[in-house]
């Protein structure tokens, strides 16, 4: 019942975002091959997806089926074998400041502080502002994730959460097009995840960037996701399920958890991943 | 009235607090006390236990060549012969000392001998100025008188009248810590930028790799008779002295190769995370290099710049000798052929300073890789 229902709904979506100009991220015939001693390792194959503007979409799977890799190739970090990427249309070339990463570590560079990390990418996209403009935007979205007391802190004298954050604010200053997470909170404690998760939705929903997010957790995917994609276990790994979420936005967690479709988002997606 | 109450009493309430908090803290003071002068303690410790053995040994060692030097003079010209050189060691004459491992305390008055004696000389300096001035005053006013014919060429200068007498001890020390400065600095001008262009490109760090594994092993005698023919050649027809010159570019080019090896690598193993950054962010090369490779290689290039230093320390001694530069390495090769009585403890006194020289060396770099690099080292 509950199947028939996604795929209605995945039969909706593709009425209502028929026009090509609505699709941020195109990912058509994706194929990634590792060339091994022992012959071609296929990756990732005949992987479509189409992400509209504005949207926000998780990605499940299990590990090593290729999702850090199909990120990656987003990202323009990992060059893609076959197929093609596009933002807004234009085939990808390379890394670029217009698709923003979020790493799974922070990546922080250690010796400059929390201002001058995030300064780093904002120097690098508004180099055409004053210092004092580039440095308020900077400011701004360090305030925004609750950075507000350590802008002159080391990157290293953070904790990994505190890092993190920092992390979320240098991705969303440079204002990117499209924003690629890459599970950034795999490696915080399920406390500060939460904590990260709200900062997180909160700065997404006043800036609405089309936005990518490699989870291993069903609750984060369903609670940040307009839609949660399902990938298939590699090799030949590609896009298993699709399925909607049509929670109101703004959300709380509360408002997730006691709404009645919440369960049954859950045994999908994990009937989906034990199958 | 009501509000003088409460404001007595927090006063109060503070004042009863006070030596409480004035207590916590000394005794906090104190442990820390405690633990440096504990740590201090340990060290006066095991210094007397090493000048003890030190002492013990010297000592066996004296009465063993003492020993043989009177059976042998029992032997070779009988019983009044021993007994004049037993006597003669006895009473402490220089001509028939043991000349052995000398004893801490003749390594300290060598010591003190050593800085009466720049003081004598110092004393020297000025007397030979004082007596030179006269003519060096003449000298110099020829030279002005005759600028115009000397920067014509038709006329020599005359050169002033310098103090050629022995140098110093501490003189010595200087030459020698000048020289260590000068080849470090080469190496880190040669290393560091050849380090860090080498690390940038794999094809290039292959092509440099044979001649890093070939000539980092050269021994630094080699060093010096190579760079000693190429700079003879460039002084040739210039009287001038020529051992500073090339005795630092051997050091240097001796010590470099720790610096470059480890630039090289730090260079090379960026964390990919940092250089996935710089790959998004889209940043130039310029300052690719300047804000993400060069502050991230930083720790290991200041490991690298700490081996080249100590490595010039220790390789100095033998190429100062080769280069008959007035540093430590001559003078210690002097005293050893000197064979005077003090000689062997003057030979001790150079080894200390030579090594604390180099541990003050050592704590100097590590002030400065503290300061500058973003992941702090302590010191072993």
């Amino acid at each position: 019942m509950n199947a028939i229902n996604t795929k209605q709904n995945l039969a909706t979506d593709n009425v209502i975002f028929n026009s090509s100009n609505d699709v941020m991220l195109d990912l058509s015939e994706l194929k990634k091959v590792y060339p091994t001693p022992k012959g071609d390792y296929i990756v990732l194959e005949n992987l479509n997806l189409k992400i509209m503007k504005e949207e926000f979409v998780t990605i499940i799977g299990h590990s090593g089926c290729g999702k850090t890799t199909m990120l990656s190739m987003i990202a323009g970090l990992n060059p893609i074998s076959g197929g093609s990427i596009a933002v807004l249309g234009k085939g990808i070339k390379g890394p670029g400041p217009d698709r923003g990463v979020i790493f799974q570590s922070p990546s922080l560079m250690p010796w400059m502080t929390t201002l001058e990390n995030v300064m780093l990418g904002v120097n690098q996209v508004f180099g055409h502002v004053s210092k004092k403009q580039r440095q308020d935007i900077a400011k701004y979205y360090l305030h925004k994730v609750g950075m507000e007391d350590s802008f002159n802190k080391k990157a290293k004298e953070l904790s990994q959460g505190m890092q993190q954050r920092v992390g979320i604010a240098r991705a969303f200053a440079i204002k990117p097009k499209v924003l690629l997470l890459d599970e950034p909170f795999g490696m915080l404690d399920s406390l500060t995840r939460g904590e990260l998760q709200d900062i997180l939705i909160e700065v997404w929903n006043k800036e609405k960037i089309t936005a990518v997010m490699i989870t291993h957790d069903v609750d984060e995917a369903i609670f940040l996701a307009d839609r949660v994609v399902m990938m298939t276990s590699g090799p030949r790994a590609k896009i298993g399920d699709i399925l909607d979420i049509n929670f109101d936005r703004p959300r709380t967690r509360k408002s997730v958890l006691d709404h009645d479709d919440y369960y049954t988002y859950r045994k999908h997606l994990i009937d989906f991943l034990e199958h | 009235m009501g509000q003088d109450i409460t404001l007595k009493e927090k006063s109060q309430r503070t004042s009863i607090l006070k030596p409480v908090i004035s207590k916590i803290t000394t005794v906090f003071k104190q442990e820390k006390m405690f633990e440096s002068l504990k740590k201090l303690g340990i060290t006066v410790l095991s210094i007397t236990l090493f000048i003890g053995l030190w002492h013990l040994g010297s000592k066996a060692l004296y009465n063993k060549e003492a020993n043989f030097t009177i059976a042998k003079a029992l032997e070779d010209q009988g019983q009044a012969a021993a007994d004049a050189v037993q006597a003669c060691i006895a009473s402490g004459d220089s001509s028939c000392q043991p000349n052995t491992l000398p004893s801490p305390s003749q390594v300290w008055t060598s010591l003190l001998a050593l800085i009466d004696d720049y003081y004598i000389i110092k004393q020297d300096k000025i007397d030979d100025a004082i007596e030179n001035a006269p003519l060096n005053a003449e000298i110099r006013q020829f030279n002005i008188d005759n600028a115009a014919q000397i920067a014509a060429g038709d006329i020599e200068a005359r050169q002033e009248i310098e103090y050629t007498g022995r140098s110093s001890f501490l003189d010595i020390v200087v030459t020698s810590i000048k020289t260590v400065f000068a080849g470090f600095l080469l190496a880190l001008f040669i290393a560091v930028p050849i380090g860090i262009i080498i690390g940038l490109s794999p094809s290039l760090r292959n092509a440099f790799n044979w001649f890093i594994q070939i000539f980092k092993p050269v021994s630094p005698v080699v060093w010096y008779l190579l760079v000693f023919m190429i700079v003879k050649t460039l002084y040739i027809g210039n009287s001038s002295d020529n051992s500073f010159v090339i005795s630092f570019i051997s050091v240097g080019l001796c010590a470099m190769w720790a610096t470059l090896v480890n630039t090289a690598m730090g260079v090379a193993s960026v964390d990919q995370d940092y250089i996935n950054v710089a790959k998004v962010l889209k940043l130039g090369t310029f300052q690719k290099i300047f804000k993400v490779i060069l502050p991230s290689s930083l720790p290991l290039i200041f490991t690298g710049l700490r081996i080249t230093l100590s490595v010039a320390w220790m390789v100095l001694i033998a190429i100062e000798l080769l280069a008959q530069s007035k540093g430590l390495g001559l003078f210690v090769w002097e005293e050893f052929n000197n064979g005077a009585n003090d000689s062997n403890a003057k030979i001790l006194v150079a080894m200390f300073v030579i090594g604390i020289i180099g541990f003050l060396l050592d704590r100097l770099m590590l002030t400065v890789q503290n300061a500058v690099s973003f992941n702090k080292v302590e010191g072993v």
